[in-house]
Formats: C-alpha cells, structure tokens, sequence
C-alpha cells in the first residue's frame, strides 16, 4: 500500500499526535520555568538542558527502536531472564555512563569558554553524571512499559513507541535534571 | 547470544549516534547559555524551548523517515530530488505541521503562564518568535533532511540510520540558534 504523500494527508496522520506531544513538552517547559533562576545564574547548568533531554530521548529511542525490531522479528519475549531484553538494558546504562561525563565536562568547558561559568567543574559534571544514570533507568522503564503497552494491545511498536518513548524521555529528562540541580546546586 | 554479547553489539551500534547528537545538543546548550539576556526579556520564552526543539525532531525526522521509506519502496526517484511532486508535498506538509505546532505550543504556553503567578511576554510577541524561528529553522532542516536522505542513499547507505543522528543534531543546532535570531529579530523590532 503506498504511503499518503499529499500535504492534507499527512497533516491528517501527524497533527493530532504532534499538538499531543507539544502539550507534554509544554509540561516539561513548565519545570524548566520553575527553576529558571537557578538556570539564570548557572550558565553550564542551562547548557546542560538541551543536551541532556536529548540524550534522554536518544537513550530510550534507541532501545525501544531495537525492542521494536526484536518484537517484529519474533525474538522478544517479555519474560525475565530475557537475554536481549537484559543486553539492551545493560547498554542502555552503560551508554549513559560513557556519554554523561562528556556532557558535563563539555558543558562546564564550552560554557567557560564562553560566558564564563560560577559552578565548578566537579559540580557540573557530578549533575550530568547523576542525572545521566537515573534517565538510563527512567529510559528502560518507559521503552518497557511503551513496547509492553503496544505488544498487548496489538500496535505497530515502530508507530507508537518511539515517539511515545523520545517525548516521555524529555520530559522525565528536565523533571530528573530538576531534581539533581535541587539537591545539588 | 549471551547477555554480553547483545549488550557490546547494541552499544556499539549505538555510540556514533550518540556521540552526535551530544556535540549537536552541547552547542545548543551553549547558545541557550548565552541567551539569557533574551530568555529575562521575554518571560515564558525558556517554557516554549522543548516544546519547539521536540516539534523540530519528531516533524523532520518524520520527513526523513518519509522519504527513506519512500526511496526503500521506489515511491521517489532517487535522481529527482525536490523536482518530485511527492517531496515537495512532503516538504510543505512538514513546514506547514511544524509552524502550527509552534504557534500551538506558544498559546498553550501563554495561556497556562497566564493562570500561573509570575510574568509572561505578550501573546504576539510569543507567537512571533515562534513563527520566525518556525519558519527559517523549518527550511534549514529540510535542506539538511533531503540532503542527507538523497546524497546518502546515492552513495549506498541506508538512509534509515542517516536520518536518526542528523535530525537530532541539526533539530538542537538549528532550533536553538534560529531561535536566538528569531528573538532578536522581534527584540528589534519593538514586540518586546
């Protein structure tokens, strides 16, 4: 069957879900606009907001795009002990932990390079660094629960859960990354 | 295979992705560092940020999936490029969706802002800047997504995987810095 390629019929497919998601990530913005003085006076730790939700997203887009594929394929059992559902996860983690402290050291460097920054560098990478491995977990969750979802109610995984997965990682992303500077900073 | 092996195969896979959309999204961040004269001049702007920077990555990395797929199905010459009525569809519904969710996400913005204590900037200059930022980040990430689609599948590469790690990157770089213009521009122009 091909695909619609007319702007109407592809506004009818993508809008609805697209205004959804603008709302969710309106929710997200709602948390940024709550500790946006902090955000103010920290230069690195803003620099860390766009990073930081898309590694999130990236992180969880990836599983769910592989769990999707595993799923399609036949090999996906959701039972545990599962040995592509653990190597998955296990990579998950320890993409975060590889990836987090370059966030943090990249975000405190570029931004003293730039604007000058009044954190040090230790503080800003442990911010990365914790929020980084709590979103690993955060991630596994919601691609499990998504993919789960989908699988029992009888949905296209590649429809459903990557987007699902990608907005609900951003958001959890500020709400962790919140929680870190709170604790902190 | 064992828990080990799935585990490398995956994080191999996946680190060059990765590792792109970190640079792409630190040197957003560092835009967004040094904009905070503009995000304390028109408050609310900072709530509007991921809603935009996720319209730009789901929107044209939906185009790229498009025009992957329909490059896989032989449903776009992979000669023709924009020439293709298809792609030119593709192209107008993804800026036309991508406008009308940011004008969207900045009235949702300033109407739940509104009911909240604490200062938002007037609606038209919110939706200003959504709509300047909309439109010229739109036309900077379709050139880059129908690039990178077409010279990709060219050379032999599957453009399913090119479009991933592109749109989150240039999303971030160009959502942001298109942004910072966007305010300026109507800065400039009095809507402060």
């Amino acid at each position: 069957m091909p695909a619609p390629w007319t702007v109407r019929d592809i506004t009818r497919a993508m809008l609805p879900v697209l205004l959804a998601l603008t709302v969710v990530e309106i929710g997200s913005g709602l948390v940024l606009g709550s500790f946006e003085t902090e955000l103010l006076r920290y230069p690195s730790l803003l620099a860390l907001v766009p990073v930081t939700i898309g590694t999130a997203g990236n992180l969880g887009s990836v599983l769910a795009a592989r769990l999707s594929t595993a799923f399609h394929l036949g090999i996906l059992s959701f039972e545990r002990g599962d040995e592509l559902l653990a190597g998955n996860a296990v990579a998950t983690v320890a993409l975060s932990l590889t990836v987090f402290p370059v966030v943090g050291a990249g975000a405190w460097a570029l931004t003293s390079l730039t604007v000058g920054t009044e954190l040090p560098f230790s503080t800003v990478v442990f911010v990365a660094v914790a929020s980084g491995a709590v979103l690993a977990f955060v991630a596994i969750a919601v691609t499990l629960v998504a993919t789960y979802a989908a699988y029992r109610f009888e949905l296209d995984p590649d429809d459903v859960v990557i987007p699902v997965v990608t907005n609900a990682c951003d958001v959890l992303g500020v709400l962790v990354l919140f929680g870190v500077v709170q604790v902190v900073v | 295979m064992s828990v080990r092996d799935v585990a490398v195969d995956a994080y191999r896979e996946a680190l060059p992705a990765l590792a792109a959309s970190v640079v792409g999204g630190l040197f957003a961040g560092v835009v967004l560092g040094g904009m905070r004269a503009e995000l304390r001049e028109v408050p609310g702007l900072l709530v509007l940020v991921p809603a935009l920077l996720a319209t730009r990555g789901n929107v044209y990395g939906s185009l790229g999936a498009r025009l992957a797929s329909g490059l896989h199905q032989g449903l776009v010459e992979p000669g023709v490029g924009v020439a293709d009525e298809r792609v030119r569809a593709a192209i107008a519904a993804a800026i036309a969706n991508g406008l009308l969710a940011s004008l969207f996400a900045a009235t949702v913005a300033y109407l739940v802002l509104r009911a909240l204590p604490g200062e938002v900037a007037p609606l038209p200059t919110l939706l200003a800047i959504a709509l300047l930022a909309g439109i010229m980040s739109g036309v900077a990430l379709s050139i880059a997504v129908v690039l990178v689609v077409f010279v990709g599948y060219r050379r032999g590469q599957n453009p399913d995987t090119l479009v991933g790690p592109v749109v989150t990157t240039t999303g971030d770089v160009f959502g942001i810095a298109f942004l910072l213009l966007a305010v300026r521009i109507v800065l400039a122009l009095g809507g402060g």
